[in-house]
């Protein structure tokens, strides 16, 4: 099994669910989360004082799912996340150990 | 007041009473939630309630020692500085009892006039908070509002407001002696139309003198402490100009002329200063903001208000110029000058725009540039000559008269708080936020 987490653009949240759910990933946790990258932040004038702003809005995805759904998962990510310009984000994958359905107890892929 | 104005039982005109009854409900609406929710968007998300809460709580504590001894010190007959305790718990006044206006044998009812004059002092000493912002003790918020408001905003409204009223001025001899008797400005024939120097000055210079003793706030320059609701600040800017209507165009006491001027002057004024400052932000500063756009606005109410019902329009809209650009200044140049932490910048834009409102009324007040004038009760008419310098110089005499009387108070009231009670929060608790260390609540739940 393989964890994928995903720091995307936010207004990219809807196409990549889509795409994840058309290529059968079963479930998604989504956070609201604020990071830097190569992509520059901004400044933010109020009155007399300014800001730079380094940390920008991102989305970030977790799915858990089967390994033979990887590269499918990945492209999808990749093709639904893609603007084109810097700040597009990343695609993370980790070697998932174990998962638990908490309601039936179930572990493993059938856990998915 | 008078034998001959007692003699004959003056009866309010019910369309004055039913205007200065709703203007003084749009003072009140100023305060509550306008300056609440202007300020409250300004700061970061943990201190929105405690702003919130200490214009609440100020609103509250003045309109209540307004009633017990405020209006009785400010408004009746005493020395040039302070009234009396005659009216204390408005002893004396009935709902026949009648204040004077700016009209001979025109009155209102008293008690619809101690509400209008409360409602001002109410939003005065709620100005001030915006400039300690972020780091000052609740309690020490309180015991300030106290102590501020018994020493300088009744003397000061005194000083500028308190008069006999027209009815007994009928001759030189009868205006002289009755002058004698009225406030220590009002006499020297200082022009104020609804509270420049009472209002704005006053509680700007008391603003800047409170940054300067509570110090600034922790992480001031490395920390971003950047607006956390523009939403909100436009939403009370909007109602403190819906509510400015009140306060300008009611200042006139009656449903007349005079308040017609003053309600076109509220609105022109602000509508210039609000794009005056947006135009000189886009033209320095590369960006026209929300933000310099209300604040703009805020600037040009403050500038106009003096000024409201002794200018023509063409001066309205000079002054609201005149002030957008100017507190844009404040806020930037001058405030790093000044090196005080006002976290709002109560001063940059009420103590700016009201210095600036108070001086160029003198100006503009002048008949020969669409001014009304300055209306002699003796002859019953505008007086012929208008002296523009002179003026100014009086108008001068005011704002320093100001700036050094509340500026004295602030720093002895702020002196006794910290001594007491102590000025502010502890550097965790400001830390963590005022809202959770002071009222033990949050503003937003995510």
């Amino acid at each position: 099994m393989k964890l994928v987490t995903a720091i995307i653009k936010p207004f990219k949240l809807d196409e990549v669910r889509e795409a994840l759910a058309a290529v059968g990933v079963q479930g998604i946790t989504v956070t609201e989360v604020k990071g830097f990258g190569r992509q520059k932040g901004h400044t933010e004038l109020y009155r007399g004082a300014e800001y730079v702003v380094d940390f920008l809005p991102k989305v970030k995805i977790e799915a858990a799912i089967r390994d033979e759904l990887l590269d499918q998962t990945l492209e999808a990510i990749e093709k639904a996340a893609s603007t084109g310009k810097i700040g597009d984000g990343k695609i993370f994958v980790f070697e998932l150990e174990q998962c638990i359905r908490i309601r039936t107890g179930e572990t493993g892929t059938d856990a998915l | 007041m008078e034998t001959t104005a007692s003699a004959i039982a003056l009866l309010p005109n019910k369309g004055d009473t039913a205007w200065l009854m709703v203007a003084t409900a749009f003072v009140m609406l100023m305060s509550i939630p306008g300056l609440a929710l202007f300020y409250g968007g300004l700061v970061r998300t943990k201190n929105m309630l405690s702003v919130l809460m200490q214009v609440f709580a100020i609103f509250s504590l003045v309109s209540v020692l307004w009633a017990v001894y405020g209006y009785s010190v400010a408004f009746t007959e005493g020395n040039a500085f302070f009234g009396t305790f005659d009216k204390l718990f408005l002893a004396g006044i009935a709902p026949e009892s009648v204040a004077a206006t700016f009209s001979k044998g025109v009155v209102v009812p008293e008690l619809v006039y101690v509400a209008f004059q409360g409602a001002f002092a109410a939003i005065t000493v709620g100005l001030i908070v915006g400039a300690f912002a972020e780091r000052v003790k609740f309690s020490a918020v309180l015991l300030f509002a106290v102590l501020w408001f018994s020493f300088s905003y009744l003397p000061m409204a005194h000083m500028v407001w308190y008069w006999a009223g027209p009815d007994g001025y009928t001759s030189a001899e009868a205006a002289e002696k009755l002058n004698a008797t009225a406030g220590w400005l009002f006499q020297k024939g200082a022009l104020d139309f609804a509270g420049g120097t009472v209002v704005h000055i006053n509680a700007a210079i008391a603003g800047l003198m409170g940054a300067y003793m509570v110090g600034r706030r922790v992480g001031l320059g490395n920390v971003a402490m950047a607006p956390h609701s523009l939403t909100m600040t436009m939403i009370g800017a909007s109602l403190l100009w819906f509510g400015w209507f009140g306060f300008n165009a009611g200042s006139a006491l009656e449903a007349n002329g005079t308040a017609a001027l003053a309600f076109v002057n509220t609105w022109l004024a602000t509508a210039c200063a609000a794009l005056s400052w947006m135009m000189t932000e886009w033209l320095i500063k590369g960006r026209p903001s929300l933000l310099g756009a209300a604040s703009g606005a805020v600037a040009g109410l403050v500038a106009i208000t003096p000024a409201a019902g002794f200018v023509g329009v063409v001066g309205a809209l000079v002054i609201g110029l005149a002030a957008g650009a100017l507190c844009l200044w404040g806020v930037n140049g001058l405030k790093r000058l000044l090196k005080a932490d006002d976290s709002l910048d109560v001063f940059g834009v009420h103590g700016v725009g009201g210095i600036l409102g108070a001086l160029l009324t003198g100006v503009f007040a002048a008949p020969s540039l669409g001014g009304t004038g300055i209306y002699d009760y003796v002859a019953n008419a505008v007086a012929p000559d208008y002296d523009i310098l002179g003026q100014v110089v009086t108008q001068a005499t005011a704002v320093a008269t100001t700036i050094i009387w509340s500026g004295i108070v602030a720093l002895v009231c702020y002196k006794i708080v910290d001594i007491t009670v102590g000025l502010r929060v502890s550097e965790d608790e400001e830390r963590e936020g005022l809202d959770i260390a002071s009222h033990g609540e949050s503003a937003y739940h995510y």
